[in-house]
């Protein structure tokens, strides 16, 4: 009997820790091709050697990357798609600034709306042109509650998030006629090592996770994650300025 | 701050947690001037896995498979790994854990550091004498690499030592084979306590699990049922039964298991569990974690929490004093539900500290009624002594200093092997420091 080939994945910033907890559903599924796109190859591989694990008749991958280098991005999507094109890619990376430093050195600020921002646009940019030809797949990028309305404690890493809300919705628009999906997650505050510094409630993880890969799975536009994020977003963005302005959020 | 309270929820109090996630960066995140503990799931029901005021080393997302190989059973992980990981890894391919608890969701640093039992103690000893390696880091930055062949002396104080050797990071595990999801399970009810030695005597040889629930109210005829079974064969292999998961999704504002409640319950458990005698199949999830399909039970204890007290007594005494403590219970009333006698076996522990020793130990939990409820546990003490027994520390958030002395007698040679950089509500209880 032919087996049907495996699900191709492919995940930008494997080392994020949401990513490997998806990484974690997708291969307690079924058996898939994994990609682990990274900066730092050292970390990953102990990903990748748990994902093996989990299941043996998955093939993972680890492919180092530069990150914010446009010609190198484009060489991880030109490869993925000569690898045989892709079902799905998760782009994950980021990394949270500390918001009163950028204002003070702007290239720390320059650093942390390239790495949020910008990086994964073209990351996603270049993956898009793949999958309008391929006419499949699903691209996912991970966004943030941040990016939906500036405040002064984050607005450096909420600013670089609200790009990547409006490219999504660009890539949405110019992809609604073909059956390529654009899926843009909005986590609220998760327990991983980004928000270490963090003392507030946080969302498990592993909630997280599962939230994302079934959203992926029905291609649904927008996930806020966990769901109520989405209704205290919506208040947050429609406060009338004089209110929120004097808030100290 | 995050406030964290153990299992028992006696009480909550402000914790800095940290959290640990990268294996390789653990030496550095130990580092600092205030004492910690590492924390997993804090399924432990006292103070064993807290530390008012002052740090928590999260373990929880430290949980990374390492290694397995699928031909000899050996698995190596990072503490953090649950137990059910491991089962769900390791059953599709023939292997399962040789000793489990009545949770899953505990991590295997903590299933380490209280080197705990299951229902197959008899057979297999305790969860330590299973672990090959481990790794272990100080929080001087020491780390230290340690099994039953090599440096012996760090692995017997580490298992059973309640974290307070170092951090255990990872570990290596043999499991053992499994056929089958499936047990093949006899179910026994008795009306004596005679009956229950009879039962656990006869069954010592051929069957690999055996556990007894008592009814504690039932004072001079105690009526229980026992419970037995045996891995099924590989023949066995239908699908895992649904389970329908329940859950308590608030703490009522009294213990709904109280001396009302209490007969009711016991009395509906025997007769269901009568009309069940004789043989059945059960899935291992059903088998060894009943309670893990109610999610919260924890809760129905009310919002002053509940004890768990568990003794074990060596087989010469065992008679005597467990009727005995269970005429005290039965004295007090709001006795408890979970009551459970089961014998351990003549395998000895792989640590200096571990709670397991050959005789009988009985499991008896109490919503926490204060002064009245530690009146009880100073005659339960009295007993438990005079029968020279121990409690089991992951239960614990009361014994008094002279039982812990008696119990645990190695306990100036396990000091030697403290982490000065690690303090627990428990070790600060107990040992004083």
């Amino acid at each position: 009997m032919m087996q049907s080939p495996k699900k191709r994945i492919v995940i930008i910033g494997g080392n994020s820790t949401i990513a490997e907890h998806c990484a974690r559903l997708w291969v307690s599924g079924s058996a898939v091709d994994l990609t682990l796109v990274v900066r730092d190859r050292l970390k990953a591989e102990s990903i990748a050697a748990d994902l093996r694990i989990r299941n043996p008749q998955s093939v993972i991958r680890v492919r180092e990357a530069h990150f914010t280098e446009p010609s190198a991005i484009q060489a991880v999507a030109d490869e993925s798609v000569d690898q045989g094109g892709v079902d799905i890619v998760l782009i994950a990376h980021g990394a949270l600034p500390n918001q009163a430093l950028c204002q003070q050195n702007l290239s720390l600020a320059h650093e942390a709306l390239t790495i949020n921002g910008v990086s994964p646009a073209l990351f996603a940019e270049a993956f898009a042109g793949h999958m309008i030809k391929a006419g499949r797949g699903t691209l996912a990028i991970i966004g943030s509650v941040a990016g939906d309305r500036g405040r002064k404690s984050n607005y450096v890493y909420g600013a670089a998030k609200g790009l990547l809300a409006r490219y999504t919705q660009g890539l949405q628009h110019r992809l609604a006629a073909t059956n390529v999906k654009v899926v843009l997650i909005k986590p609220g505050p998760t327990e991983t090592p980004m928000t270490a510094q963090l003392n507030q409630q946080l969302a498990p993880v592993k909630d997280v996770a599962r939230c994302i890969v079934d959203g992926i799975d029905r291609g649904k536009p927008i996930i806020y994650t966990p769901a109520k994020w989405r209704w205290i977003m919506a208040v947050v963005r429609h406060l009338p300025r004089f209110i929120f302005n004097s808030l100290n959020i | 701050m995050v406030t964290v309270s153990s299992w028992g929820r006696l009480n909550s109090s402000e914790h800095k947690v940290r959290r640990l996630f990268d294996r390789h960066r653990i030496v550095q995140q130990l580092q600092g001037r205030q004492t910690g503990i590492a924390y997993g799931m804090g399924r432990s029901y006292g103070d064993v896995c807290l530390n008012p005021h002052g740090i928590l080393w999260n373990t929880a997302q430290l949980d990374r498979f390492i290694h397995f190989d699928a031909n000899t059973g050996r698995l190596t992980c990072e503490a953090g790994v649950l137990l059910s990981d491991i089962q769900q890894l390791a059953i599709p391919q023939g292997w399962a854990l040789p000793v489990t608890p009545g949770t899953r969701f505990v991590t295997v640093g903590g299933a380490i550091a209280n080197d705990v039992h299951g229902k197959n103690h008899h057979a297999c000893g305790s969860f330590g004498n299973h672990i090959r390696r481990l790794k272990l880091i100080r929080t001087d930055g020491t780390v230290i690499d340690c099994g039953p062949n090599f440096r012996p002396d760090w692995f017997a104080a580490t298992i059973g030592g309640f974290g307070l050797t170092g951090v255990i990071a990872e570990a290596e595990i043999q499991l053992k084979q499994a056929d089958s999801s499936w047990l093949e399970v006899e179910v026994l009810p008795y009306d004596r306590l005679d009956d229950f030695f009879d039962l656990a005597d006869s069954s010592h040889t051929d069957w690999e699990y055996s556990a007894a629930w008592i009814d504690c109210l039932s004072a001079k005829n105690t009526r229980g049922v026992f419970m037995r079974a045996n891995p099924a064969s590989a023949a066995v292999n239908q699908p895992p039964p649904r389970n329908r998961r329940l859950s308590i999704p608030f703490t009522p504002p009294l213990s709904l298991i109280n001396r009302l409640t209490l007969p009711l319950f016991n009395s509906a458990y025997f007769h269901i569990n009568k009309r069940r005698t004789g043989r059945h199949l059960a899935h291992y999830q059903n088998f060894f974690y009943p309670l893990d399909t109610v999610q919260g039970w924890n809760r129905l204890y009310g919002p002053s929490g509940f004890f768990q007290y568990q003794s074990v007594v060596p087989c010469r005494w065992a008679h005597d004093a467990i009727t005995a403590m269970l005429a005290e219970t039965a004295r007090y009333g709001d006795g408890s539900f979970l009551a459970v006698l089961k014998t351990f076996g003549r395998i000895s522990a792989a640590g200096i500290m571990s709670f397991p020793q050959e005789g009988v130990t009985l499991t008896l939990d109490f919503a926490n009624r204060g002064s009245a409820t530690q009146r009880l546990f100073k005659r339960l003490d009295a007993i438990v002594h005079a029968a020279d027994g121990r409690l089991y520390l992951a239960k614990d958030a009361r014994m008094p200093r002279d039982l812990f002395g008696s119990g645990y007698p190695r306990l100036a040679e396990f000091l030697r092997y403290r982490d000065p950089g690690i303090s627990s509500a428990l070790s600060r209880r107990l040992i004083g420091m």
